[in-house]
């Protein structure tokens, strides 16, 4: 059973339509993004999912319950992280862990424990009982995302977490995300950065306009535009004909000699690449580096979309 | 119920280390009420004794019933002191250095022309810098002239009626004004509905201050709204009645509170009279239902948490002065006195006023009635529009 499933979403205010026919589903343990520039429907998106916005049409499952504002039993399965800092300043990291885990229902050594437990997660056990006011960036960003795994939610919806975040700390995020997908949580993971999309996520939607242009696995994308993997293998010896033997394997749609290695066009270059070095081996040639560019999301995006996913 | 209990939990620890809402909720009401009461309460309270300067440069018989009997007896009742001065010079330099609030002058031949019908006049000197006072000092000559006046007309019906001869108009006179007044109003109310300065600044700053004190809760909705927090509450498995009604009961126990604290700390410092204890708990809970939800319905109006401040502020200054919470306005009588019944404050200090004269719980009822109708209709114009401020 999926851990998400939305149909058919809709939502207008007036005139503009900020969301039109969206649908997807998230497994356990899979990360899925919705990948698109500022405005294009991804935060309605998500309010949606999250019960905070009622939309206009379709229809949102979350753990097998229906989502609605009022929904008690579905926002208990959702950990929710906003794209803004959302914790009280004047309060510790613990107070606010604490006031969020009764809020979501916990109670006594359990929720002390748990408590203690995500402090740990997050980096901030030291300086739990600091007023968060105190604390830089990246801390309170940490406690923002902290706040959103007090429950162990089925289903982790993160708002582009990483806006505005000094590169250590957004690095830190992604681990954190992919520590937590390893887990077995289902995360939803909403960004404007292609490379975090294309590390994080397992599937991708590409959304603009408020429209779901494209969604699948970073290959099955690609592949829509058509797009083959560049391979540059750093070699010594007889170059020459290291590429022309390579240029006879059925994977390589060019191949040639170019600034002291071999440039090739290759479909699936991940699986095609020890055939590859094999050949290339075998011509009396030896491989001193491999370098392989596959086809981006950016591209995929600008395939879809005709502009640039920052545009 | 839990829900909103944890978030009113939070609030009050938010608003605890928050020094600001500690010095709005009680130290500032104090303090002013204090300031005010060592300031005005010589003029207001009714524990000030007038003094004034009479000088009877006539020496005869109406001028001793003015100077000794008249002003004794008010003296008697504590309510003037009066100094007897051998001289109109000394009475009126009395009165121009500020020693007394007016000097009275019982110029010579005043005795003589009362009794002969001719016209007399009884001279005040008031003092600039005491105008209530000296406005007092008029109100006890005027009162004497008018009795004057009762008795000539009684001594010139005796006379023209002939039941009695010209010559006899002395004696007559005399009686006249020993006779009693047939009729007599004992303004039992106005003194029972009379605070004691004290009493009244602490009531009213602390009543005045309420406002801006609950005010804390219902605009930390628009304080989350504004800092993210509320995007989170809202997706939490949390009704938002939930949410509405934690910020309500903020407000509620907040206000409950520091009216609580300014109850024992203005009659520990100050020596206010609050008046029965349950009379006050009532007046205190619908006093604080009304003020939540007139600041509640303030809150709806504004678009953010700046914006409703200055709302609240300006509506709580003014139902506060024109609840008569700096000044008593329904003394003004008049537009201003009927006015100034639309406020909760207004309710509010005349139900202490019926406390203060020995009143029981009981007779706050009214009062309190009329606070909880402002209650009921603000708290639930507020329910009706808090709704739209519980959105991302």
């Amino acid at each position: 059973m999926s851990v998400l499933r939305c149909n058919d979403l809709r939502k207008t205010y007036g005139d503009l339509i900020a969301v039109d026919g969206v649908g997807f589903h998230i497994e356990e343990g899979e990360t899925y993004g919705l990948l698109g520039p500022n405005g294009a429907g991804k935060t309605t998106t998500i309010s949606m999912v999250a019960g905070l916005l009622e939309r206009d049409r379709g229809e949102v499952m979350v753990d097998g319950a229906q989502m609605t504002t009022r929904s008690v039993r579905a926002k208990s399965a959702i950990g929710y992280v906003p794209q803004e800092l959302a914790i009280y300043p004047d309060l510790s990291a613990r107070e606010n862990l604490r006031f969020f885990a009764r809020l979501y229902g916990m109670a006594g050594a359990e929720m002390r424990r748990r408590v203690d437990e995500v402090l740990s997660t997050i980096g901030l056990s030291e300086r739990a009982g600091d007023k968060t006011k105190e604390y830089s960036g990246g801390m309170k960003r940490r406690l923002n995302i902290g706040i959103g795994l007090l429950h162990r939610p089925r289903l982790l919806i993160l708002d582009e977490p990483t806006v505005g975040v000094d590169p250590q700390s957004r690095n830190a995020i992604l681990e954190s995300v992919e520590e937590l997908s390893a887990a077995g949580m289902a995360v939803l993971y909403t960004t404007h950065y292609m490379e975090e999309a294309e590390r994080l996520c397992d599937r991708v939607g590409i959304i603009d306009l408020g429209e779901l242009k494209a969604e699948g696995t970073r290959r099955e994308l690609v592949s829509m535009v058509g797009g083959r993997d560049r391979v540059r293998l750093t070699a010594s010896g007889d170059l020459e004909a290291a590429a022309r033997a390579t240029a006879q394997l059925e994977a390589v749609a060019e191949s040639g000699v170019r600034d002291g290695g071999i440039d090739l066009i290759v479909d699936d270059a991940r699986h095609e690449l020890p055939r590859l070095l094999e050949t290339v081996s075998g011509s009396d040639a030896s491989v001193t580096g491999v370098e392989v560019t596959e086809p981006n999301l950016e591209a995929v995006f600008l395939h879809l979309t005709g502009k640039a996913l920052r545009d | 119920m839990r829900a909103a209990l944890l978030i009113a939990a939070k609030d009050l620890r938010q608003r605890l280390r928050d020094r600001s809402a500690i010095l709005v909720a009680i130290v500032v009401p104090l303090g002013l009420a204090f300031i005010f009461s060592l300031i005005l309460g010589g003029i207001s309270g009714g524990s000030t004794v007038f003094e004034y300067a009479v000088a009877d440069e006539d020496g005869g018989a109406v001028a001793a019933a003015f100077a000794r009997n008249a002003l004794s007896s008010i003296e008697d009742q504590g309510i003037i002191a009066v100094r007897r001065v051998g001289s109109a010079e000394e009475a009126s330099q009395l009165a121009a250095d500020g020693k007394v609030a007016a000097a009275f002058v019982v110029p010579p031949g005043f005795s003589q022309a009362v009794t002969s019908g001719r016209p007399a006049q009884l001279q005040v000197i008031g003092n600039v810098d005491q105008p209530i006072g000296a406005q007092v000092g008029r109100a006890i000559a005027e009162a004497f002239t008018a009795d004057l006046r009762a008795v000539r007309l009684a001594v010139a019906t005796a006379i023209h009626g002939g039941a009695a001869a010209e010559s006899d108009a002395p004696a007559l006179a005399e009686e006249a004004g020993r006779a009693p007044s047939p009729l007599a109003v004992e303004d039992i109310s106005a003194t029972r509905r009379e605070l004691d300065a004290d009493t009244f600044y602490a009531a009213g700053m602390a009543v005045f201050f309420l406002f801006f004190t609950v005010s804390f809760g219902v605009s930390s909705l628009l304080e989350e709204q504004n800092d993210g927090t509320l995007q989170r509450l809202l997706a939490a498995p949390v009704a938002r009645a939930s949410i509405l009604g934690g910020k309500l009961v903020t407000s509620f126990l907040l206000g409950v509170v520091s009216m609580t604290v300014l109850i024992v700390g203005t009659s520990v410092l100050m020596g206010a009279s609050w008046g029965d204890p349950v009379g006050v708990g009532l007046l205190v809970v619908a006093g604080v239902l009304a003020a939540t939800g007139i600041m509640a319905v303030v809150a709806t109006l504004a678009r953010n948490v700046e914006q409703a401040g200055n709302l609240q502020a300006i509506i709580a200054v003014t139902l506060g002065l024109l609840g008569g919470t700096f000044f008593p306005v329904a003394q003004a009588g008049g537009l201003i006195a009927t006015l100034s019944l639309a406020t909760p404050h207004a309710w509010f200090l005349r139900g202490l006023a019926d406390l203060s004269g020995g009143g029981s719980a009981a007779s706050v009822l009214p009062a309190v009635g009329a606070i909880l109708v402002f209650a009921v209709v603000t708290g639930g114009l507020a329910l009706l529009r808090l709704g739209r401020l519980a959105r991302p």
